[in-house]
């Protein structure tokens, strides 16, 4: 069931009606998995609060970037090094990867789930890896935060984004961990739907950075 | 990982885990009481200190050059210590104590209460929130004993006096360093407990525990916690910002060819100050809301139960709620108009100030619509409410002045100002506090505080913060401004000198007054008498379970909603309220 949809059906008729036994918090995962269920909701809605603030965090961030740049006459953009490329694309194999790891779990294929799972993980670590690359590419050409706006903004955003990945990095290690041991139980499948969703928003927010990097930094 | 409301788990044994860092929403809400009111004194020492020296500004204090060796050489207080109190005392108050005690603190508590469930959604960020909040604080208060001593540029942070270091003024070094990282910690804790409350109330509501059946506080609780969220998280942003441009030489706020205590400022460039003043009110006008909100909860709550009858248009009240929310986040601008923001900008912002006087009214036509014909009941708990009413009109009054660009750039920078804030956002929202205070303290702690402390406490507040900040707005209005240490040379202000003098005396009362306050909370806490179920007679979840409430409040039973939060003097009802879990049948409401 599409979470989203229960939380606006929630907003508009209330919740549905818990089941008979337990099912503390009016239900909603329906029958046998009560608490469950509730545990679930919340943990989408909860994860859709988080996305929420950070979304705003960029977006005054963005607007601060676009005010700095249009009432000052000394921004002078900055060079973008070339593995922001291979990182982006780094990054986008990642959320495949999970993504063909989460099918492979649906059809009940555990393996399939493991191996690509820790390959998206890596492929995780991997792009914080050619960050730091890019980050020192930039210090060996002179380009420090307080270069130029263009990038002060470039290391301002790019390390916000780092600090959320970091976070999304050790979900999905948890979830990884987990899944090696073979103690990957129903109830960790919010864990998995979780840190994926996280992740895959963090894969738009940087193709967001990319463009405003290249339009406007 | 067990239920989100963790029934799982079982009373915490150990006083460590009971009452330092528990997971228990009841006592992670108490901490935070506690927090606000350790804040509060120090918040409301400050502003004494500050209306001592307004009308005393030569005066030598013997014990103000052992606590400021520099800034008071002598025990005479500079102004740069005066305004470094100033600052201080308004981020205490703004972040430590209205946005963390009816929020955070009573929300914590009652929240999960009010709507059927055992915990917030997820108890290790709530405790997490606490502790966060708790080194924010450390950090603020940590500001006053390093070099230097505590930042100068008000609670608002204006670049670039905020942003270009020591150069600028004592307290301006280290001290506003740790101002603001201690703001930016504050930002993460209340975005952790904005999360927690918003899961809460759309995913743990208990059967039968509509969104229309939730009491108005949960509604302010809720709309509150989705202000925060998405002010905190651009205060954030703008806190980062500065941090960078005091520590690692960015320009975002700092323009050029600055000249600071005779030196021109060479290592920052094309920066915007107003970049911070819009990201910072972005913030900083919710913000207000995040105080007021949820006192207008409280008040709404304590009316009806108080006055034994349904809150006057529940649904409208909540509408109300919602549309003050929303338009709270397009007017920051009405806090610029001296900026030298184009008079179409100003003219928009204006309207779209004029427009919250719309949902205000209707909430204080409703307030009053509730008490028309009732069966008052004095309480002292009801007296703050009534005292809110009060405030919030007065408060919300003189604000409809200040929404016009013409007239705000007169009062702008004087005492008017700080009249009116501190009316409808400072004392409207303690008189909230001390309403939820009086109401819930023996649902809290299980007993009664004393009416007769509370009732000569409650009079004599109401009656000082008058006599303090009515004054306020006429000296403003005869140009009095404000953010000045000592106005004894200013020879237009020679003659209301008399008035500053009253209000330093009504200061002072008001707060000896306090103290009585501090002793009924403290002798009933050990002293009271022992608290019933329902004392006041409440509809509420709440007032269904022990005081105080067992560890998981609802003793496992899951509580079943059959009513709306305010059924009182129902015709044909045995009682003159109706439980919200009472059985259908007793009236014909589903």
């Amino acid at each position: 069931m599409s979470m989203s949809g229960s939380i606006t059906h929630d907003i508009i008729h209330g919740p549905p009606r818990p089941p008979a036994e337990g099912g503390w918090g009016g239900g909603g995962g329906g029958g046998s998995d009560g608490g469950r269920g509730a545990f679930r909701r919340a943990s989408f809605t909860g994860l859709y609060v988080l996305l929420a603030a950070s979304i705003m965090l960029f977006a005054a961030f963005t607007s601060a970037m676009v005010v700095r740049r249009g009432l000052s006459d000394d921004w002078v953009s900055m060079p973008k090094p070339p593995i922001l490329l291979v990182n982006t694309a780094v990054l986008l194999a990642s959320s495949l990867a999970l993504e063909l790891a989460r099918r492979a779990l649906r059809s009940g294929g555990r393996a399939k789930f493991n191996a690509w799972w820790t390959g998206g993980t890596a492929l995780g670590v991997l792009f914080l890896g050619g960050q730091a690359l890019a980050w020192n590419q930039l210090n060996a050409a002179s380009v420090f935060i307080s270069t130029n706006p263009s990038s002060s903004f470039f290391y301002v955003l790019t390390v916000a984004h780092a600090v959320h990945l970091l976070g999304g990095v050790s979900a999905l290690f948890y979830v990884d961990v987990q899944a090696l041991r073979l103690s990957l139980g129903p109830a960790k499948r919010t864990a998995i739907d979780i840190s994926a969703i996280f992740w895959h928003f963090l894969d738009g927010l940087w193709l967001y950075l990319m463009v405003l990097f290249y339009v406007w930094g | 990982m067990s239920a989100p409301t963790h029934s799982a788990h079982h009373a915490p044994q150990g006083f460590i885990r009971k009452y330092v860092f528990s997971l228990d929403h009841k006592v992670i809400g108490i901490q935070y009481y506690f927090l606000g009111l350790f804040s509060v004194f120090i918040g409301m020492a400050l502003s004494l200190l500050m209306r001592f020296h307004m009308v005393n500004p030569e005066a030598k204090v013997s014990w103000f050059a052992s606590l400021w060796h520099t800034a008071a050489a002598g025990g005479m207080m500079t102004p740069e210590l005066y305004l470094s109190l100033m600052t201080m005392h308004g981020t205490i108050m703004v972040f430590f104590v209205l946005t963390t005690v009816p929020q955070s603190g009573f929300g914590n508590y009652f929240l999960p209460i009010q709507i059927g469930a055992e915990d917030m959604a997820f108890p290790v960020l709530n405790m997490m929130s606490f502790w966060t909040t708790f080194i924010a604080l450390v950090v603020m208060i940590a500001a006053f004993f390093v070099q230097g001593g505590a930042p100068l540029s008000g609670w608002t942070a204006y670049p670039p006096l905020s942003a270009a270091g020591r150069i600028t003024g004592p307290g301006e070094g280290m001290g506003q360093t740790l101002w603001i990282t201690s703001i930016a910690i504050f930002c993460g804790a209340s975005l952790m407990g904005a999360i927690n409350f918003i899961a809460t109330v759309v995913d743990l509501r208990c059967k039968g525990m509509r969104l229309m059946r939730m009491p108005l506080t949960c509604w302010t609780w809720l709309v509150t916690a989705i202000l925060g969220l998405l002010g905190f998280a651009v205060l954030l942003a703008a806190g980062l910002l500065l941090i960078l441009d005091r520590t690692v030489g960015t320009s975002f706020f700092i323009p050029g060819g600055l000249m600071i205590s005779d030196q021109i400022i060479t290592n920052h460039k094309g920066g915007s100050p107003l970049l911070w003043q819009h990201l910072f009110w972005f913030f900083g006008h919710p913000e207000v809301y995040i105080a007021i909100l949820p006192g207008m909860g409280v008040t709404s709550h304590l009316l009806a139960t108080f006055a034994r009858k349904p809150v006057f248009g529940y649904k409208a009240m909540v509408y109300a709620i919602l549309s003050i929310g929303f338009l709270g986040f397009l007017v920051w601008g009405h806090h610029m108009f001296m900026s030298g923001m184009n008079p179409y900008s100003a003219m928009a912002f204006s309207v779209l100030t004029m427009a919250i006087g719309v949902p205000s009214a209707i909430k204080t036509f409703n307030w009053i619509g509730t008490l028309w014909g009732g069966k008052i009941h004095f309480d002292t708990a009801m007296m703050f409410s009534l005292g809110f009413v009060s405030l919030f009109v007065t408060g919300g009054l003189s604000g409809i002045f200040l929404g016009q660009p013409a007239l705000d750039l007169y009062f702008h920078d004087t005492y008017f100002v700080v009249g009116h804030f501190h009316m409808i956002m400072g004392v409207a929202a303690i008189f909230g506090m001390f309403a939820g205070t009086f109401y819930w303290f023996p649902k809290m702690f299980g007993r009664m505080m004393n009416e007769t402390m509370g009732k000569i406490h409650f009079y004599a507040t109401f009656i000082g913060v008058y006599m303090i900040f009515t004054p306020m707005h006429f000296v403003g209005m005869a140009g009095n401004p404000r953010r000045y240490s000592d106005f004894t040379n200013i020879e237009y202000l020679a003659g209301l000198m008399p008035v500053h003098k009253f209000m330093t005396h009504a200061a002072y009362f008001t707060a000896a007054v306090q103290i009585l306050f501090l002793i009924n909370l403290f002798w009933s806490l050990w002293k009271g008498p022992k608290a019933p179920m329902n004392p006041w007679n409440s509809t509420s979840l709440e007032w269904t379970i022990p005081s105080p409430p067992p560890f998981d409040n609802f003793a496992g039973v899951h509580p079943v909603v059959n009513h709306g939060p305010y059924e009182f003097s129902v015709p044909g009802a045995p009682t003159d309220f109706i439980m919200q879990t009472d059985p259908p049948s007793v009236t014909s409401e589903g």
